[in-house]
């Protein structure tokens, strides 16, 4: 039965020798190996559930009065974008559960990138001949930021008009072009012009989405191309790949792993509330709310705009780098940047130009290792103090007092991280058992399939 | 502090004198006819008061510089906020926010004291509301504008820069009704003509409403917004996620 | 009662699981050498690609039973979905059907399936043989042309030209700027009357010391950037206006943009202390990043983020009570960019 089919497939489409050998396809089994999968399979929920919601989503900043089956927003002027949300959440069947998965799936899927770019950085798999992948993703990373924020814009509500004034306002803090980045983004002055609705809207269901889709395949045939990295063991070398055949094993596993990511963002999606949008109620541009905060993967941001001091350039008159820029902006492209030519960099201080398909651990170069943990501390502690506010509230410490030491901690934190790493990294290394002999060469058994 | 410590300072307060006032109260102004005072029990009060509240209000209520403010024209509302809420007697230095707690007396003794205070001169009454009465769309409109910034969208208190708008999950409407009219420590005060005594009720009825939201999603995580639900998405979704993997994956190196 | 049985469902599963993984077998064997026939490309007649699967009856119990259970949760769901669409029931019932689904996968791809390590040789990422012949190619292509500089040029123009075309319709888009000066400050003047969000005129004596509202120029547009002031009313003998600014604020009220020139959020913080000194001052807060603005004096920032003071309202009280402009905003309202006027 199976022979016929391929045989018939081979007949159409010739691709026998390309199944086989994509069924043979080796991955290396390391579970630290899967997180690029999760964000994947999220990636995949984001576009199902997503589509659902788009059935549903007026992309409409028309007024009208709300008179569905929320009674403490009845009666309320609302924008239909905003009514659609709620009409969703109330009165159509599973809605709300679609639109709590999707925004959970959200979270997810940018935080399984962050551990997995994490992982890439760590074990120096983006060296070469991984480079140009490794940068792929990282861009990946910054359209996927820019997508979650356009999402949670689009609702209406008080927490994403606020958003919408705050990424105005870093917009237009770029220096010289600014202007015409904000006005171009959002149609005019925000707050005020209602024009941002349309744009975001079809950046958010169809430009980005398409980007993202067109990045991820590109990264995935750059893998392919290249395949897995491995950690060092016995029989794996340089120029081998050891582990599980596509067929059957692994893509039953990986399959499974696919439902694991849509069972969790399920069950989140109906037990835990995301994003109550008829408790945040609509935005007026003369509203706001206490301790408002963005989804989580740009907290970062916002712990930057509120920690800097007031300081704006000013020259004759001109606004060259109004202050948003400076947490906003320099911020995330200091820490893009960083990343971004990490590769060329290390290349340049080790000498090494070699192509590296054996991992590290992070043991194994206490100077990357430090370095990468100095510069998660320095992102941690903004996400830390983007949440400063809830921490008055929650535990009673003093934002004022919690202001200075992250001030100080901005400069002495990374310096600290980044010392104590590296000496555990030495330390470690000191403690391993003295390297075997070198790898003999893995036993011949060549595949050609 | 003890109670003899007060007392003392009672009478050091009233060796030295009523000194000058901190300043005319910010009052909404005394709403509604003034109740007749019942003298029996502003003089409880006044022994009350004596006790208690004198060491830094002064033996007559108008206050003592560097210690406590003049309550002259604050009114039973203000009296009866800060001792219901126990924010007064004051748990901290002078001039630090008070932080609500246990109230210190039986709600008999908290009247008696707001019968006094209230007789020192016109001052806000304590409000008449009633949820039942309210709107609670109206309520949330209203919330939105006047009390959101401070209150954060759901009541759950706020960051004001140097002092804490609290959570009005404790609050009852009366209490929620004379702050509104009262503004203690930091909070802006509304009279009648921004904020009408109807209104007030449909503004209780919404706190009340938020003291057990709407939570059609699920689990609220505190009703705060994206913080906790950044909290889940890594501690709860990618803590699952993570135990999958090393179930699929390979442990050891 | 449906929560108990699944609850019920659950722990049978769990413990089928358990019970599972107690056994394991021995690890798969290393293909070292001399495992299966896998080398060369066809497999021999008769050989075969894959090591011998060894049958493993508990796995596929299991896997069997999470089938079920995935195929009962699912049928719970369309149930729900018809009778009783609630999120938290209809999450648990999809939620526990992937929940199966994917220990049913998990457990196949481990447990019933052939187990095997297989090793791949890594093709080299880069072929010099290739690479030249390719160059090659894309070389030997263009010979036999003489006015390769000609070509070349026009080439370039006509690209850049039709390239600059396709995209000159995206400035419909209206790259513009924001709005600066006179155009920013919308309908504000001399004479224009303060409203509330309601429409009714804002008089002097609606507002106490300590109190505050938001306002809009009468008739304006309420959604402009320049169109929310908030109001305050603060003892006067307090306020140290700055050269130019006396006569402001008649008995003490005051008038400022409420859009935060920082980062444009609404500033809704109006912190009024009843006690001074210890004690915080009084002052405007936007809740967004917390910069605090000394409504005593100008609004300048005092804390926080924000650069610029908040733009001021000049106010008057007119005869009949109500509150008026006397002048426009003093300032470019919202946040600062290049040619932002202060």
């Amino acid at each position: 039965m199976i022979g016929a089919l391929v045989r018939r497939l081979d007949r159409g489409t010739g691709s026998a020798g390309l199944l086989a050998k994509g069924l043979r396809y080796v991955f290396p089994d390391h579970w630290s190996f899967l997180f690029g999968e999760i964000a994947l399979y999220a990636f995949v929920i984001l576009v199902a559930t997503g589509t659902y919601l788009a059935f549903f989503f007026d992309a409409s900043m028309a007024h009208t009065v709300y008179q569905g089956s929320y009674e403490p927003l009845r009666g309320q002027r609302v924008t239909e974008a905003y009514r659609s949300v709620i009409d969703l959440s109330f009165d159509v069947r599973a809605g709300l559960l679609i639109r709590q998965v999707h925004h959970w799936a959200a979270n997810v899927f940018l935080a399984a990138i962050t551990i997995h770019l994490l992982r890439v950085f760590f074990t120096g798999a983006f060296r070469r001949p991984r480079t140009a992948n490794y940068r792929i993703g990282l861009t990946l990373l910054g359209v996927a930021l820019l997508e979650g924020y356009m999402g949670y814009s689009l609702i209406d509500d008080l927490l994403s008009g606020m958003g919408l004034a705050i990424g105005y306002s870093v917009a237009l803090s770029i220096p010289f072009i600014g202007g015409t980045i904000g006005t171009l983004m959002w149609g005019g002055d925000f707050p005020g012009s209602g024009e941002w609705i349309t744009r975001f809207y079809i950046g958010h269901v169809f430009l980005l989405p398409a980007l993202i889709a067109t990045l991820i395949a590109v990264h995935l045939a750059l893998i392919a191309r290249a395949h897995h990295t491995q950690f060092r063991g016995p029989g794996r070398t340089e120029r081998n790949v050891v582990g599980s055949p596509m067929w059957p094993g692994y893509m039953l596993r990986s399959g499974g792993l696919f439902l694991a990511v849509a069972a969790v963002l399920v069950l989140l999606g109906g037990l835990a509330q995301i994003n109550p949008v008829w408790q945040w109620g609509p935005y007026e541009i003369w509203r706001s709310t206490n301790g408002a905060q963005p989804d989580w993967y740009l907290g970062w941001l916002i712990g930057a705009l509120r920690i800097m001091p007031n300081w704006e350039l000013v020259i004759g008159g001109w606004h060259v780098v109004p202050n948003p820029f400076f947490g906003g902006v320099l911020f995330p492209a200091i820490v893009f940047g960083v990343l971004w030519m990490w590769p060329t960099a290390e290349r340049l201080i080790t000498g090494d130009r070699r192509e590296h398909n054996l991992l590290d651990r992070p043991r194994d170069r206490p100077w990357r290792t430090a370095l990468g943990a100095a510069m998660v501390s320095w992102v941690a502690l903004m996400f830390l103090f983007g949440a400063a506010d809830r921490l008055l509230v929650q535990m009673g410490i003093s934002y004022e007092v919690q202001l200075i030491v992250a001030r100080v901690l901005v400069f002495a934190l990374p310096a600290v991280v980044f010392l104590v790493v590296k000496r555990a990294c030495e330390e470690l290394r000191r403690a391993d058992p003295p390297e075997p002999a070198p790898a003999k060469p893995a036993p011949a058994q060549r595949s050609t399939l | 502090m003890t109670r003899l410590a007060l007392l003392a300072l009672a009478v050091l307060a009233l060796l030295a004198g009523s000194a000058a006032a901190q300043g005319p109260q910010k009052t909404a102004g005394p709403s509604g006819p003034q109740a007749a005072h019942d003298p029996a029990a502003v003089a409880r009060g006044r022994a009350l008061f004596a006790l208690g509240c004198s060491g830094c209000h002064g033996m007559d209520g108008r206050g003592l510089p560097g210690e406590g403010p003049s309550l002259a024209g604050a009114g039973a509302a203000a009296a009866d906020f800060y001792l219901s809420t126990g924010r007064m007697p004051l748990n901290g230095e002078p001039g630090s926010e008070p932080l609500r707690g246990e109230p210190a007396y039986p709600d008999a003794q908290i009247a008696d004291i707001a019968a006094w205070v209230a007789s020192l001169a016109p001052g806000p009454a304590i409000p008449d509301v009633d949820p039942a009465r309210g709107d609670v769309s109206e309520g949330m409109v209203l919330f939105t504008e006047h009390c959101a910034g401070c209150h954060q969208m759901v009541a759950r208190g706020g960051l004001v820069t140097r002092g804490l708008a609290p959570s009005l999950q404790q609050a009852t409407p009366r209490q929620v009704a004379e702050a509104i009219r009262v503004g203690p420590y930091t909070m802006p005060v509304f009279p009648e003509t921004i904020i009408s005594d109807r209104q007030i009720d449909s503004i209780a009825a919404y706190t009340e409403l938020t003291k057990d939201p709407h939570d059609r999603g699920g689990a609220g995580l505190g009703n705060v917004g994206p913080v906790p639900e950044g909290m889940v998405a890594w501690i709860a979704a990618l803590g699952a996620l993570l135990v999958v993997a090393r179930i699929i994956g390979e442990r050891a190196r | 009662m449906s929560r108990l049985r699944r609850a019920g469902r659950a722990a049978a599963a769990g413990a089928a699981v358990l019970l599972l993984r107690r056994r394991r077998r021995p690890a798969p064997p290393e293909q070292a050498g001399g495992g299966v026939a896998d080398a060369g490309g066809a497999p021999p007649p008769g050989g075969r690609v894959l090591p011998e699967g060894r049958p493993d009856p508990r796995a596929e119990a299991g896997t069997a039973v999470c089938l079920v259970l995935a195929g009962v949760a699912a049928v719970a769901f369309m149930v729900l979905y018809g009778v009783e669409p609630d999120t938290q029931a209809l999450g648990v019932a999809l939620g526990a059907c992937l929940a199966f689904l994917a220990a049913a996968a998990i457990l196949a791809g481990k447990r019933v399936v052939v187990q095997e390590r297989h090793v791949e040789e890594r093709p080299p990422m880069a072929d010099p043989a290739a690479e030249r012949r390719a160059a090659r190619i894309l070389e030997e292509g263009a010979g036999g042309i003489s006015r390769r500089r000609l070509l070349g040029g026009a080439c370039a123009f006509a690209g850049v030209a039709t390239a600059t075309a396709l995209a000159a319709p995206l400035l419909s888009l209206g790259p513009g700027a924001p709005r600066r000066g006179r155009d920013a400050r919308g309908r504000w003047g001399a004479g224009v009357r303060l409203v509330t969000e309601g429409g009714t005129p804002l008089r002097a004596d609606d507002l106490v010391v300590g109190s505050f509202v938001t306002a809009f120029p009468e008739g304006a547009e309420k959604e402009d950037i320049a169109s929310p002031v908030v109001v305050i009313r603060v003892r006067p003998e307090e306020i140290r206006p700055s050269a130019g600014r006396e006569g402001w604020a008649p008995g003490g009220i005051m008038a400022f943009s409420q859009i935060c020139t920082h980062a444009a959020c609404a500033v809704t913080l109006f912190r009024y202390p009843l006690f001074r000194e210890p004690g915080p001052a009084p002052a405007l807060v936007c809740p967004c990043h917390y910069s605090v603005f000394d409504v005593l004096h100008d609004a300048e920032p005092v804390y926080g983020p924000a650069h610029r003071p908040l733009p001021q309202l000049p106010l008057a009280v007119a005869r009949d009570g109500t509150l008026r402009a006397t002048g426009p905003l003093s300032g470019d309202p919202g946040p600062s960019w290049l040619l932002t006027d202060t």
